[in-house]
């Protein structure tokens, strides 16, 4: 027995002195940045089959494209990209053709790969290939700037790279510095390419064929993904940030906790009313954008009855609890839409702002000119995944329209199965958010309310006139004809209101206080690039 | 002996083919649509068809379940759409996690509850036996996920003496090299102390959540057949012939206490390979478990699949490591298999 406790005591020693150990191997903290996510990529590669949202940070970052945006600074002195400004980044200069039908970019001469391969006309054109054929989300996203064909793509020398324009738009531009035509390593990927993968979709979405900024260090799906920044990177400033680490951290408490103790830098991934909290106690940096183009809804099915009543839906419109849901689900936070009477709008890019405002009365009144003075049963469903905001609000509604006779069933639905019912479109009732990368309207109502019913067009709105009207403002060049049909298709969304709109969802980062340079991007990711500590 | 492990694993194949075709058919009652996940954001009703042909999820419930069982015994788990790797990968590069998590749990409950339960049978009803009965019921009658939370805030936010509950290293470590996928062992092989250091420094707050919960069960099992024992008459007999009191309760009666707890142990340990779901999610732990979890949410079959079926395997393995012990603890077990 003593031997046995002599040998538990030199034990319990040993594995106190470890525990009491410093921090091994403390590296430079300061070039170092800890991101703690609530989730990570599932793909290295934006092109591949189901990439995630992380994906998009992944590739954002590996990834060059041929331009950028501009930066600007808002009133309160932070900062976000300018959707009028493209900038330079694999291209030094680009010219557009007189006739309007092509423009021809220059690439930068001393651009390189991370394996040290210049970066080519011919990469370009492979990797643009490669965004128009492989289908699902790339080519949609390249389709929406009519970039549709590889026919488009041309080499005229190792420098020189032209897109030729299929019919004049002025989505074609943007669509070119969105996340999606990113230029690949062509020939790093052609050697892992085979005849039933000739696009190396299986080697790109585990590796990094790329130029950006930063290089995969090491990723462990489910786990961390490390980038070291790429020290001879030249589209660009180069970044201040070494090292970035993005820890998957699932408990959204801990994550709070990891940033208060200061063991973690920055993050996105907080429940509405942490922030609050978190902005209110002073720590911590709390910065928060309105997400542009982006609204959270009650949607109403359009197409089967009681909403195919435009009355039902307009009561419906006054019986939303705005300001409550507001207050309750979202803290405060983000942009109220409602009780903006329709004379007092700007159209053009912040057409969102709602007429309506609770008045039950009203209310009860459109319902009986319904021919519903009993009201009806319905469900009200809503996405499970995003609950901490969904839940609250629905309640809400829940309570309002039981007093306009509207009884309700609330519907939970696990994230997973969301999509699947938004395409069946069957929900008669339901809350739900979208947001547009291009912050153009028509390209928002295109998705939205367009009869050619995508899955964005949740309600099966159908509206020829609608319809006519954003494919106007499409293509019109004359910006008073343009102003005229956002106008126009704007009020037919407010007259008719297939949804109402309720807030414009914030952005929320929390970051240390000495993390400088974080900017707001439309396709919401982290941009390492501009970050420092300082 | 070998023949023994033969027909036990024998016998284990029927389960196991059970396991197989259940997961395949619960996963497919499961509400969601992996092709609707699988085609993205803005695709038609036409590219999730062709996409939902492409896994194969248009054809019929047994043909689904044929291309199923000849994946698997090539020893292909399909892939997960989570990661996005091949769910092999992701357990082989998981398991070790959950198991070097478990293991930790599992021996410092045992650490802890076998010396009380001995000493509480040896006095029974005093004041000792009465406080570790309350700290023992304390332990397992708090939910798991609700510990591991509660050390986390005292233990890492208001004190700061745990480091940053983020999973098997902290953020500025690398791991040793892999041999074993064991963190504790990797570092051991690979000589490298700081490694060492920082992996027992992650792994304690975890296993503390977990050993807490195992403590009273193997506590009052060891108490209940330490007491049987000490009262039986070869332990009479023992004392009568006057051999030291330690040779008499360790070497006698602990011996043969020994059974009941070794059965136990086996099913706590079963049972915390599954309970440390929720301890792997508070500490952002890269288990199997949370794995698992993750994928049940996003309708991602493939690794629940692989998940149910590497459990089971578990299991029949754990079982027969038993039931060696067992012969080993008491030669009259061997006889028959």
């Amino acid at each position: 027995m003593s031997r046995v406790l002599r040998l538990t005591m030199t034990l319990l020693a040993l594995f106190g002195s470890i525990a009491t150990a410093g921090p091994a191997g403390a590296q430079n903290r300061n070039e170092t940045l800890i991101v703690v996510v609530e989730s990570g990529p599932n793909s290295m590669d934006i092109h591949g089959v189901g990439a995630n949202r992380p994906a998009y940070q992944a590739s954002w970052n590996l990834y060059d494209r041929l331009m950028t945006y501009g930066v600007k600074t808002l009133p309160d002195g932070s900062k976000m990209y300018d959707y009028n400004v493209l900038k330079p980044e694999l291209a030094e200069s680009w010219t557009l053709a007189p006739d309007s039908t092509s423009v021809t970019f220059k690439l930068r001469r001393d651009a390189k790969f991370h394996d040290g391969a210049p970066v080519t006309a011919r990469d370009v054109k492979w990797s643009f290939d490669r965004a128009v054929t492989v289908g699902g989300f790339p080519t949609f996203q390249m389709k929406a700037g009519s970039l549709e064909k590889p026919e488009q793509f041309e080499v005229i020398d190792d420098a020189t790279f032209r897109v030729k324009f299929l019919r004049k738009d002025k989505l074609t531009m943007p669509d070119l510095a969105v996340p999606v035509p990113v230029v690949f390593n062509a020939e790093l990927a052609k050697k892992h390419a085979s005849a039933s993968d000739p696009w190396a979709m299986e080697w790109i979405k585990n590796n990094d064929a790329g130029s950006g900024a930063y290089k995969l260090e090491s990723w462990k799906p489910g786990q961390e993904t490390i980038y070291v920044r790429f020290d001879e990177w030249t589209s660009g400033p180069l970044p201040k940030l070494k090292r970035v680490i993005v820890r998957e951290v699932p408990s959204a408490g801990n994550r709070r906790a990891l940033l208060e103790r200061g063991d973690a830098d920055i993050s996105f991934d907080l429940p509405p009313k942490d922030f609050a909290e978190l902005a209110r106690s002073g720590k911590l940096q709390v910065t928060s954008h309105p997400v542009e183009n982006a609204f959270a809804y009650v949607g109403m099915n359009a197409k089967h009855p009681p909403f195919n009543n435009l009355k039902v839906r307009q009561a419906v419109a006054h019986a939303v609890p705005f300001e409550k849901m507001f207050s309750s689900a979202l803290f405060g936070r983000g942009v109220l839409l409602s009780g903006n009477p329709i004379a007092s709008h700007t159209y053009g890019h912040e057409f969102f702002p709602s007429p309506f405002k609770t008045d039950l009365a009203m209310a009860k009144a459109l319902m009986a000119e319904a021919g519903y003075p009993n009201g009806f049963e319905t469900t009200l469903s809503f996405d499970q995944g995003f609950a901490t905001t969904n839940e609250p609000m629905a309640v809400l509604l829940q309570e309002s329209l039981v007093q306009i006779g509207i009884k309700t069933t609330i519907n939970k639905i696990p994230g997973s199965n969301w999509r699947n019912m938004l395409l069946k479109k069957e929900m008669p009732l339901f809350l739900n958010a979208f947001g547009g990368w291009l912050n153009y309207p028509e390209y928002f109502f295109f998705w939205n309310f367009h009869g050619q019913n995508a899955v964005f067009n949740t309600s099966s709105y159908q509206n020829p006139e609608m319809d006519k009207l954003i494919d106007l403002a499409r293509f019109d060049s004359d910006p008073k004809k343009y102003a005229d049909d956002v106008r126009g298709f704007a009020k037919m969304m407010l007259t008719d209101v297939p949804r109402v709109s309720i807030y414009q969802p914030p952005l929320d980062v929390a970051m240390q206080k000495n993390v400088k340079g974080y900017q707001y991007w439309f396709h919401r990711q982290l941009d390492y690039r501009q970050l420092e500590k300082q | 002996m070998l023949r023994l492990v033969g027909r036990r694993l024998v016998v284990a194949v029927p389960g196991l083919v059970g396991v197989v075709v259940v997961t395949f058919l619960l996963n497919r009652a499961l509400p969601g649509d992996p092709a609707a996940f699988f085609a993205g954001p803005a695709a038609t009703q036409q590219a999730i068809q062709e996409i939902r042909v492409k896994l194969g999820l248009d054809r019929s419930l047994p043909e689904q379940f044929a291309l199923y069982v000849r994946d698997l015994a090539r020893g292909d788990l399909g892939r997960s759409l989570t990661t996005g790797q091949p769910v092999v990968s992701d357990l082989v590069a998981r398991l070790p996690a959950s198991l070097e998590l478990t293991l930790c749990g599992l021996v410092l409950g045992v650490a802890i509850a076998l010396p009380l339960g001995v000493l509480s049978a040896t006095r029974p009803d005093s004041v000792f036996d009465h406080a570790s009965r309350v700290f023992t019921t304390a332990g397992v009658s708090l939910p798991i996920f609700f510990t591991g939370l509660l050390l986390v805030y005292v233990f890492y936010y208001l004190l700061g003496w745990a480091p940053a509950p983020l999973g098997r290293l902290d953020a500025f470590s690398t791991p040793a090299p892999r041999v074993t996928g064991f963190f504790l062992l990797d570092a051991a092989i690979a000589r490298d102390a700081a490694t060492l250091a920082a992996t027992v420094r992650q792994l304690m707050l975890p296993a503390v959540t977990l050993g807490l919960f195992t403590m009273a069960p193997i506590a009052r099992m060891t108490r209940a057949a330490m007491l049987g024992v000490l009262g039986s008459d070869f332990i009479r007999t023992a004392r009568a012939s006057g051999l030291a009191p330690r040779t008499v309760l360790v070497t006698y009666a602990l011996r043969n206490a020994m059974l009941p707890v070794v059965t136990l142990l086996g099913m706590i340990f079963s049972f915390l390979l599954g309970a440390n779901v929720l301890v792997e999610r508070v500490f952002a732990w890269p288990g199997v478990g949370s794995y698992a979890l993750e994928a049940l949410i996003a309708s991602d079959y493939a690794p629940v699949q692989g998940f149910v079926l590497t459990m089971a395997t578990l299991y029949v393995l754990l079982n027969l490591t038993i039931d060696v012990v067992y012969g080993l603890l008491d030669p009259r077990v061997r006889i028959e298999g």
